[in-house]
């Protein structure tokens, strides 16, 4: 297996998908000639010309509506917002039109696209560059919704968010496009919905998503070394769907549940995941349910100030190793 | 704050280049006077408190649907806005189907899922109904791409109302659609308002698409909304156009809605005299049947499209009443393309 970057395997999966199926075209702002602003498409235009991979003007409701009407009509095409706070600007294209183009034609329109979108902090851009927007993403029914968080996850994902038949928001966590790790060659798809025991254990199931996981196994590290305690963590890989057959399996077993989340606090993923486990898991729990998320407010820019704000590696160790 | 009655500037009568024999002029009648029924049995059925929701008529738009009906290919696609009855109708989609979708009954269009405001019918290329001002422009945008990316000649038309020219999306596609040369055809239909508000009131130039036109290096193209002819040829160019590789077009068609904004809009808005003028001078239907017998047309071709068009609309009425609601179980098919719900196991 090679290592590759983060980048590297998002551009790995297109390719991938590209040679496999003619019908899949690449388009967004400065992703063609340049590449993409965080380097992640570089070499599609050579390999695929401008017929199918396209640079656009900036029009994010142009971009996402062009994607759409081309999934309509028999294409699968793979849009980039550039920074998922981006979102706000062509939203209604997500919402009211992409996600409800099957239900409210009665099951007529076939929309699969891929918006891929460099998403969450720790690159210290500030607040309108920085959020993590896969809660608001999960909040409307019609979407899939994919965080990968690692470079083999990217490959596997990106490329099953692709082939899939419905829409798909596929958020790349922009702190780890550096990140590398050993990624299957040749063709590599992992099913969506499907979450990833990342590390095994006992006494408490962290489930963490994206940026949060390689915390999450570094904290899980530390609580096994120092505290004597063994977590199993959870990545969901995808929120919708969601696997939460994996998530009360390893609650039934360790009895505790921790969510951690870089969204800010109100109706985060993790509430929803908390709620089902409180339905669904209640008398498995031995200690309250505990959600680690940045908290409610915007995200500043400067390191200090954002470290302290996105859930770190210390206040996980903090938090877990003083559950009951 | 006055509103203005456009014309002087809209173009009238035949330029000739694409020829109407006798067998189109009927075809353009018989659309505009079945777009014409449909709709105001829509508004009868609405009085009877038959339509659940809400409705937006195009009644006295006709001859904008009509005109392109009649030149585009069957595997042309439409995007059309909640004010859509007409659009759909002239690409195929049936009577009954509209009705039934208004009224909420299971052998509506979309079985109830839709409404009035969202009609589709992707085998006719019918590509839906937006209710989101101008969010089908790029949507039709990439369609055109598609088309022009799959080689098939195809066209997209999308009609929008003169209100949305003041929203993002109108721009962006329009630009979008220009650099990238699609296939597609903008039609704004000015029907003067908004909402309840004269677009006038609203939009720094006179004509609120033609004059934008310049913008996206494309001609300024203003027609008579209500001349079916006019309507018919300027679709032709347009799609001749797209076809060729030529890019996009942008049209604006002046013309005049009969009735309110939606449902029970009385439309108190408007002055008297500027219904009355429209209603009774300008009128697509009556005026397209009047030239017609003027030109030598046997006026009983035309009735038999008249008496042909009541039997069709009262046809489907009674179709449409006799099917009941929609079964519970379709609220939770179709969320995603395994035809279900499901967002966990
Ligand atoms: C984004 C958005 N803003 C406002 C509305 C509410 N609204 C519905 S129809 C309409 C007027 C649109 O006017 P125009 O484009 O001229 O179309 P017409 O109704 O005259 O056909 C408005 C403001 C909406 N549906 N979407
Ligand atoms: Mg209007």
């Amino acid at each position: 297996m090679a290592q590759l970057s983060y980048r590297e395997a998002v551009a790995a999966a297109i390719a991938q998908e590209m040679r496999r199926d003619p019908n899949v075209l690449f388009l967004g702002e400065d992703v063609a000639v340049a590449g993409g602003v965080f380097k992640a498409t570089v070499g599609l235009l050579e390999e695929f010309g401008p017929l199918r991979v396209r640079d656009t003007p900036i029009s994010e409701q142009a971009i996402l509506g062009a994607a759409m009407g081309a999934a309509m009509t028999g294409l699968k095409p793979i849009a980039e917002i550039m920074f998922s706070d981006f979102f706000a600007v062509c939203w209604d294209t997500v919402v009211n039109e992409i996600a409800k183009a099957r239900y409210m034609s009665n099951g007529q329109h076939e929309c699969p696209l891929v918006i891929r979108s460099a998403n969450g902090g720790g690159a210290r851009f500030g607040a309108q560059h920085s959020q993590s927007i896969e809660n608001w993403a999960m909040a409307v029914p019609g979407i899939k919704v994919v965080a990968p968080s690692n470079a083999a996850d990217v490959k596997g994902l990106l490329a099953a968010s692709i082939q899939d038949p419905d829409p798909v928001l596929f958020f790349e966590q922009k702190s780890m496009y550096g990140t590398k790790c050993a990624v299957p060659e040749g063709d590599y798809v992992i099913p969506l919905g499907q979450a990833n025991i990342s590390r095994e254990g006992s006494d408490v199931t962290v489930v963490a998503l994206a940026a949060m996981v390689p915390k999450a196994l570094k904290a899980a590290k530390i609580l096994q070394e120092k505290h004597g305690v063994s977590c199993e963590v959870i990545d969901p890989r995808c929120l919708v769907p969601l696997d939460t057959k994996s998530i009360l399996e390893s609650v039934s077993k360790t009895g505790r549940l921790v969510t951690v989340e870089e969204n800010p606090r109100l109706c985060g993923w993790g509430a929803e995941i908390a709620s089902i486990v409180g339905e669904e898991c209640f008398w498995n729990l031995d200690s309250p349910i505990t959600r680690i998320t940045t908290p409610h407010i915007p995200l500043a820019s400067v390191d200090v100030l954002e470290d302290l704000m996105i859930p770190s590696v210390d206040r996980i160790v903090s938090v877990v190793s003083e559950m009951d | 704050m006055g509103t203005k009655v456009t014309k002087s500037k809209a173009k009238t009568g035949s330029a000739g280049k694409y020829p109407l024999n006798e067998t189109k002029q009927l075809e353009l009648y018989q659309k505009m006077a079945e777009c014409r029924a449909l709709q105001q049995r829509a508004h009868d059925l609405f009085m009877q408190n038959l339509v659940k929701g809400t409705t937006h008529l195009g009644l006295g738009q006709e001859a904008i649907a009509a005109g392109f009906g009649a030149a585009m290919r069957e595997d042309d696609y439409t995007f059309n806005t909640y004010r859509g009855h007409n659009h759909n109708y002239v690409r195929g989609v049936s009577m009954t189907a509209i009705l039934g979708e208004l009224m909420g009954r299971d052998i509506g269009q979309l079985r109830g899922k839709g409404g009035s405001m969202h009609i589709t019918d992707t085998t006719k290329g019918a590509m839906g109904s937006y209710a989101i001002i101008g969010a089908h422009m790029p949507i039709a945008a990439g369609a055109a791409w598609s088309a022009q990316y799959r080689g098939t000649e195809q066209a997209a038309v999308c009609f929008f109302g003169d209100g949305t020219t003041n929203i993002g999306t109108f721009h962006e596609a329009l630009n979008f659609a220009a650099v990238w040369k699609l296939p597609v055809v903008y039609v704004c239909e000015n029907n003067q308002y908004m909402e309840y508000t004269a677009i006038g009131d609203v939009t720094a130039v006179p004509n609120p698409a033609a004059d934008r036109a310049a913008s996206y290096g494309l001609p300024s193209i203003l027609v008579d909304g209500n001349d079916a002819e006019v309507m018919y040829e300027t679709a032709m160019a347009a799609l001749e156009k797209a076809r060729s590789g030529g890019g996009p077009t942008l049209i604006e068609a002046v013309t005049y809605r009969h009735y309110g904004h939606s449902r029970a809009d009385p439309g108190k808005y408007r002055p008297d005299e500027e219904v009355a003028e429209w209603k009774n001078n300008r009128d697509p239907v009556p005026n397209y049947r009047n030239k017609l017998l003027a030109a030598g047309m046997d006026e009983s071709k035309l009735a038999a499209i008249d008496a042909n068009t009541e039997e069709m609309v009262d046809k489907a009425t009674e179709e449409a009443k006799s099917s009941g609601p929609p079964p519970d179980e379709i609220a939770f098919t179709d969320v995603w393309a395994d035809g279900g719900a499901a967002w966990r196991n």
